[in-house]
């Protein structure tokens, strides 16, 4: 389904599967290329290094002290949150490297290479996925540090930590069509935290939805970042206190986070390729 | 069998907003051989460029590369096309040497070609000693080479080169101009637009002169210059006379230029036979005293002056430092 949902920008349809090879070489040309800029400036990745540290030890020593949890501990309830709040606010990187591609000569190189245009697009996510990755190690080893503990088996730790990983590169689509859409990168940054920051807070990350206004908790329940934070928790065996909300993705957050994101991914990805090709039309 | 042209053009126009870059331009390029299009900024040479290299579609008109359609089969053209494009299109984070193998890559060449021939060029193009290096340290040349480099990485039977040696210092710019001459050699076939007059009239077998987005002339350089049938004529005085302008203004139909210190003179005229003498005579009437007479066969620039009106490169920017305001002027008419 992706494949097809991705050929707007091959030059000719139905060909997909012999192409397959050049297109994954493509992809892992531009991946690598991209992982040079960050080996080269490596506080690109401050976003999925510094800060989760910070936010970690931050929001477990300074807010924790004051935010009671049902049933367990701040710090077993807030791990979750925190790694899909990180993982949210990251994607913004998608948005800013986009823009920053389109904005530079080097494009127009591409456009003149026989290579499969959306490679550009796809590479990016690809990249972006490790550093999602990074993200995820980093949050991990700060929680293990200041006292964490996941309490469900090991299989399903992994599981609450690759349904995290997929719903942030699904976001990361959804951050791509604000990338493409941006004057520059720093409209592109600016654009994306307009739109994530919104979308990481206003969900049960940081505290139980429960103590919220009314509207506010049907915004939270029905929030994406919500229905994968609870998803994380359930399967890492940490207090989860939106088990007890009546709202259809908190009583199913794991079906409800996989839903979300192959539904982002699917709107997201052909409306990207779709902005790539405008913006570079000419 | 290769087609006769590798490049042909019929009709191409193409408008950016109000500004109309290319007015209908026609031009074909034999293979092996190398077309200057010549033109002052903003005349529309990128945009026949970008055209002809598929990344601006025309409004109007046709063309062919390596006899493939440009609109219909643009996969097929990309395949056979270097392109060194005006404004630096290599990435700056990237060292020289990864982004000729990421060029290759991305050419389909495979990881293993793509280091060898990245290699190879790196060594051809004198910048071995600058393979590793991060790009944004690369002097203005350095990252022209590494353009040019790059376009060749695949062995493309048909070169674009849009104005190569803007902005290079005289060494740097001879050293582009061999490699050309190299290429073209092998059997490449190469498109080159510039505005100056010097690098069509030493490297290409065909010049178009292009103004405001229209071809205002095409034929060899020799050709272009015996079109022009007016020659130059340059006087210097032993001492600046008012009566000088006076008396050659009678002889010559066009308006007479007086250098600053007032001791040179000269005028666009018909080369009649006995010229010389008759500016003489007229200056010695004049009791002007005469030091150095010369009646010059044209140059590209006149030829190019006559054919515009203006000079080449009177677009009101500095040559050199117009590089990276080109796009923007591109096709912006005066």
């Amino acid at each position: 389904m992706t494949t097809t949902t991705l050929s707007p920008l091959a030059s000719s349809p139905a060909r997909s599967l012999g192409h397959l090879g050049d297109r994954i070489t493509d992809v892992w040309a531009l991946t690598r290329r991209n992982l040079i800029h960050v080996a080269r400036e490596p506080m690109q990745l401050s976003d999925v290094t510094v800060q989760p540290v910070l936010f970690t030890l931050l929001f477990i020593y300074v807010f924790g002290s004051g935010i009671p949890i049902h049933g367990g501990s701040y710090k077993d309830f807030v791990l979750a949150g925190l790694l899909i709040l990180n993982l949210t606010t990251s994607t913004i990187g998608t948005a800013v490297g986009l823009s920053t591609d389109l904005h530079e000569g080097v494009i127009d190189r591409f456009r003149t290479l026989p290579m499969w245009r959306a490679a550009v697009l796809v590479g990016r996510s690809m990249s972006d996925l490790l550093s999602a990755a990074v993200c995820v190690v980093i949050v991990a080893l700060t929680g293990l540090a200041v006292g964490w503990r996941p309490t469900a088996s090991v299989p399903s730790v992994i599981g609450g930590f690759a349904i995290a990983l997929f719903f942030s590169y699904a976001l990361s689509w959804a951050s791509a069509c604000f990338g493409l859409n941006s004057k520059g990168p720093e409209s592109a940054q600016s654009l994306g935290f307009i739109f994530l920051f919104p979308l990481a807070f206003i969900s049960n990350s940081l505290v139980p939805t429960a103590g919220m206004p009314g509207w506010l908790q049907t915004i939270a329940n029905w929030n994406p970042v919500s229905a994968v934070t609870a998803a994380a928790r359930h399967l890492f065996g940490n207090p989860n206190p939106s088990g007890s909300v009546q709202a259809w993705p908190m009583q199913h957050p794991v079906e409800a986070s996989l839903l979300w994101s192959v539904a982002i991914v699917v709107v997201c990805a052909p409306l990207a390729a779709y902005f790539f090709r405008r913006q570079t039309a000419e | 069998m290769a087609p006769l042209n590798m490049i042909e053009a019929q009709g191409l126009a193409k408008a950016y907003g109000e500004t109309q870059a290319l007015a209908g331009v026609d031009f074909a390029v034999g293979a092996g051989s190398i077309l200057g299009v010549l033109g002052p900024n903003g005349a529309g040479k990128t945009t026949a460029v970008r055209i002809l290299t598929t990344l601006a579609t025309p409004d109007a008109g046709h063309a062919t590369v390596a006899g493939f359609d440009i609109a219909t089969q643009a996969a097929e053209v990309r395949r056979r096309i270097g392109v060194a494009a005006q404004d630096a299109t290599l990435d700056g984070a990237l060292t020289g040497r990864q982004n000729l193998v990421l060029v290759g890559e991305l050419s389909r060449m495979g990881r293993a070609a793509s280091r060898e021939r990245g290699s190879e060029l790196l060594e051809r193009f004198e910048l071995t000693f600058a393979a590793d290096r991060v790009l944004k340290g690369y002097s203005g040349g350095m990252r022209r080479r590494l353009d040019l480099a790059a376009s060749l990485m695949t062995r493309p039977p048909v070169l674009f080169l849009d104005e190569p040696t803007t902005g290079l210092d005289p060494t740097s710019r001879v050293r582009v101009w061999e490699i050309v001459r190299e290429l073209v050699g092998e059997g490449v076939t190469v498109l080159l637009t510039t505005q100056y007059l010097e690098e069509a009239d030493s490297l290409a077998d065909q010049i178009v002169v292009i103004d405001h987005g229209r071809v205002i002339a095409e034929g060899t350089p020799r050709e272009l210059k015996e079109a022009s049938k007016g020659a130059r004529l340059v006087v210097t005085l032993a001492a600046a006379h008012d009566g000088a302008v006076g008396a050659l203004q009678q002889l010559v139909d066009g308006r007479v230029h007086v250098s600053d210190d007032g001791r040179q003179l000269d005028a666009a005229v018909d080369n009649a036979p006995g010229l010389a003498t008759v500016v003489v005579r007229a200056l010695d009437a004049a009791g002007v005293l005469v030091d150095n007479i010369e009646v010059r066969p044209p140059s590209l620039d006149d030829v190019f002056f006559s054919l515009t009106g203006h000079a080449a490169a009177d677009a009101g920017t500095d040559m050199d430092a117009g590089d990276d305001l080109n796009r923007e002027l591109e096709g912006v008419s005066r």
